[in-house]
């Protein structure tokens, strides 16, 4: 290993100032800080510093979401086992969820570093770390059987106008993965909506009759509805799928491949608290919001509206609320940065969530809106939250005087 | 009594190198420098030329806009060199010192018989008028100024500070007459915050004239910034001055002896010192002169004068500034480790985030060197800052108005209640490593240029 940082060293004078390369500056240094830490000393200011690089804090929540990697991966040959009624063991599942996946991971990262490097590279910037984050998520929010060249473009749109003109990773409004997804829905609704996308296999079964495996066909009475469809009809619907709160906990149904499994969400969000990555304050008042309209719901339904029956902690484990509550809705760069900003932050990010879902029966997931919409007005939050805070501070002052 | 304010939030940076407490030898004066760049924003106008004799008391400099405040030798001796920087800016007038010390003459006074423009004339001649700090901003005093009240801080919690008991422990009387004098000076309000640990063993609890406060917590809890606006903030308008203890007890000796003496009993410290322990210094004193506690290839090492979060690397040729009472020891660290940011152990590396695992080891001491451990960034977390700062303020809103230069922003936000140490901790902790006190350091020069 010595020897390859020797290596660096000699090769380096060619990429700096004045060498042959140096218009590739950018690139070298993004692979020369990934390989090692660099001999750089402090210049100005305190002549220690703290260990910790924004490189560590994305490692960080790259490992959260690892658990729900795992899961979406057996869990996406799962559905599609249940699908055709192929009756794999749980490495064949594996398998074709880890086949499905992948293309899905090299476009994203393909896509996406690319243009980071090229614009880093324009810019005379160096290459930011925001994106391992980014392209981790993207593919875990999207359906399964999504066409890779949809995903590229969508990619490309939020890296491009979600990032890189405003400056790139720390100066963006709103969060990426969740633009990408978005650009998706409201680009290519047929592949983002409705019952057949998020089963692995089905949409091509469906359009030419093969699949990846697909035995003697999709099996009688497969619906391929998520659970939040059939939650949009009350909770007897949801039953009469055969789907238990446990199974919403546990993650074995239908969905985007990283949303589905609570126990894997809880697991990324232990680990994020613990080392203070994301803010507890949005994940419990985002919680507590969706909570609050729950049971609201709950207290003004009738028959006539079964949808507002739903238990109001169903909301917790249906369709994208964890997911996006643990790992979106708690990017710091675009929720609100005062303390308590992040407490209605994530509370109106709950709450129009489960308002989206119980009122907009069109389109049952308010996980992505909601966040994006509070992406926008959290600057605004932090706005009045702190005038608030100096307004109580110049009075204090008075009153010492 | 009055009540122990307690500052939950802050950080002691575990660093090893803590000076013992004695005394390990006597630097005898050498060559001296005074160095216009101690103080913020001065710019001089040179009194001496190469080749003048001066005592221990004569002026070198003087402030250019005020001229009555001087800036004088530490010791006697001949200027050996004027050292000019870029533009002719003025680095330093070394002063090769005689072997024997004179001193100028002040005459010994009795304080209770001086009035506050006696004292202030006192204080000005002898060059010791520069100890006092104005709030904002952190600059010199103004001697036109009655301030609304002085502040001085009886601990450091900085990393591995000297220990003021220890440094100032036949100071007592100096210190006395010295709070006695700036008394005078603020119309009779000096604040001292001491330490709850150990406020009743301290000698200075029984300081007299002085308005006692208690403070208990981490660094920067002994910051005089952190104190004044727990005990009574800084608005627009208010001017307030403050005192190092160490500058307060040379004020004492200038009064009780009539010599311009700083010297002081100076801590040199740091991972990178072999036995780390006190020297009896001066201000000025070259730290080619403690050259001898480096334990590696003095080339290898940076010579802070200073603390590791706000002193300044004047390398092995430099001197020790006009406010320090510590050297802080400590190696480059240009070595690079192959995928140290993936890494999950790092036990020799110290995090406040919980990110590696030194929260599991808190009484370890870690041998820190200068690497950045990273590359700048854009600021992203946004709630590292305020764990480590114990102040009403929000500072990366602060810090944007600065890099924006808005001066509207930077009065709302807090620009008069802190200098560059006050956010030197958040800079330690900053993720995104960016020199939070550079942007600091360019909003408070923005402010001085736009409001005089």
């Amino acid at each position: 290993m010595n020897g390859l940082v020797k290596f660096m060293h000699k090769i380096k004078p060619t990429f700096s100032e004045g060498g042959r390369l140096s218009f590739l500056h950018s690139t070298f240094e993004a692979f020369e800080s990934f390989l090692y830490v660099p001999g750089t000393v402090t210049a100005k200011g305190t002549h220690v510093k703290d260990a910790v690089d924004l490189k560590r804090v994305m490692i960080i929540v790259v490992l959260a979401l690892v658990p729900s990697l795992l899961f979406g991966i057996w869990n996406t040959g799962y559905q599609h086992d249940a699908a055709f009624g192929l009756g794999w063991n749980f490495w064949q599942m594996v398998w074709y969820g880890f086949v499905k996946i992948i293309p899905l991971y090299l476009v994203s990262y393909i896509v996406g570093l690319g243009i980071e490097f090229i614009s880093a590279q324009i810019r005379g910037h160096q290459v930011n770390e925001g994106y391992l984050v980014t392209g981790m998520l993207i593919p875990l929010i999207v359906p399964i059987d999504v066409p890779l060249w949809m995903l590229a473009i969508a990619v490309a749109f939020a890296v491009i106008i979600g990032k890189e003109i405003f400056g790139g990773t720390g100066m963006n409004i709103w969060n990426p993965a969740l633009l990408c997804r978005a650009f998706l829905f409201f680009s290519y609704p047929s592949k983002m909506s409705g019952d057949t996308v998020w089963t692995g296999g089905l949409s091509r079964y469906l359009a030419d009759g093969t699949a990846y495996a697909c035995g003697n066909g999709v099996v009688d009475g497969f619906s391929g509805a998520t659970p939040l469809v059939h939650a949009g009809q009350g909770i007897q619907s949801l039953e009469s799928a055969g789907i238990s709160f446990l199974d919403l906990f546990v993650g074995n149904v239908g969905g985007a491949v990283g949303e589905t499994s609570v126990i894997a969400i809880l697991l990324g969000a232990i680990l994020l608290i613990w080392t203070g990555v994301a803010s507890w304050k949005i994940m419990a008042s985002s919680v507590i919001g969706a909570l609050a309209v729950g049971f609201l719901a709950n207290a003004l339904a009738t028959d006539a509206t079964p949808y507002l029956q739903l238990p109001a902690y169903y909301h917790l484990v249906l369709g994208g609320f964890a997911f996006g509550t643990v790992f979106m809705a708690t990017d710091p760069v675009t929720s609100a940065q005062t303390e308590t900003g992040k407490w209605i932050y994530g509370f109106l990010v709950g709450a129009l969530t489960v308002t989206v879902r119980l009122f907009n029966p069109g389109y049952m997931e308010g996980m992505m809106l909601a966040i994006l919409l509070m992406n926008t007005f959290a600057p605004l939050i932090d706005h009045y939250v702190v005038e608030a805070s100096l307004n109580r501070k110049a009075k204090k002052v008075k009153s010492l005087r | 009594m009055s009540n122990i304010i307690e500052l939950k939030r802050g950080l002691d940076i575990p660093i090893s190198g803590q000076a013992v407490q004695k005394a390990k030898k006597v630097i005898i004066p050498d060559v001296a420098a005074v160095k216009p760049t101690d103080f913020r924003g001065l710019i001089p106008r040179l009194l001496v030329r190469e080749g003048d004799t001066v005592l221990a008391g004569s002026p070198v400099f003087a402030d250019k806009v005020s001229p009555d405040i001087l800036f004088t030798s530490p010791v006697s001796g001949t200027v050996s060199e004027i050292v000019r920087g870029e533009k002719r800016k003025l680095l330093e007038v070394r002063i090769k010192a005689d072997v024997e010390q004179k001193s100028v003459d002040f005459g010994a006074r009795k304080i209770s018989s001086m009035q506050a423009s006696e004292i202030r004339e006192h204080l000005l001649r002898s060059g010791l008028w520069p100890a006092l700090v104005q709030r904002p901003y952190g600059i010199i005093a103004r001697p036109s100024d009655t301030p609304k009240a002085i502040f001085v801080s009886a601990f450091s919690t900085a990393p591995l500070a000297a220990n003021l008991e220890y440094t100032l422990r036949d100071g007592f009387e100096d210190v006395q007459t010295g709070i006695n004098a700036l008394a005078k000076l603020a119309n009779g309000t000096v604040h001292v915050s001491f330490s709850n640990e150990n406020y009743s063993g301290t000698p200075f609890h029984k300081l007299e004239n002085i308005t006692p406060h208690i403070f208990a917590g981490r660094h920067p809890a002994g910051n005089v910034g952190v104190q004044i606006s727990h005990i009574s903030p800084i608005v627009k308008g208010d001017v307030v001055w403050t005192v190092s203890l160490t500058m307060v007890a040379a004020i004492g000796r200038l009064f009780n002896t009539g010599k311009y003496d700083v010297s002081r009993l100076v801590a040199v410290t740091g991972p990178a010192a072999s036995e780390p322990a006190y020297v009896k210094g001066f201000a000025g004193m070259p730290l080619a002169s403690v050259a001898d506690f480096c334990n590696g290839p003095a080339e290898d090492i940076r010579f802070i004068s200073g603390d590791v979060l706000t002193g300044k690397n004047v390398g092995k040729d430099g001197f020790l500034g006009f406010y320090d009472n510590q050297v802080t020891l400590i190696k480059e660290g240009t070595g690079c480790e192959i995928l140290g940011w993936a890494k999950p152990f790092r036990s020799k590396q110290f995090s406040a985030s919980r990110t590696y695992f030194s929260w599991l080891t808190p009484k370890k001491r870690f041998d820190m060197d200068t690497n950045t451990h990273g590359e700048p960034r854009a600021f992203v977390l946004s709630n590292v800052y305020s764990k480590v700062l114990p102040m009403d303020i929000y500072p990366v809103y602060l810090l944007k108005a600065c890099l924006a230069g808005d001066i509207d922003k930077m009065e709302k936000f807090g620009i008069y209640e802190v200098i560059e140490e006050d956010l030197a901790l958040c800079e330690f902790v900053c993720p995104s490593k960016i020199n939070i006190q550079e942007i600091l350091s360019d909003g408070i020069n923005l402010m001085l240029k736009e409001m005089a």
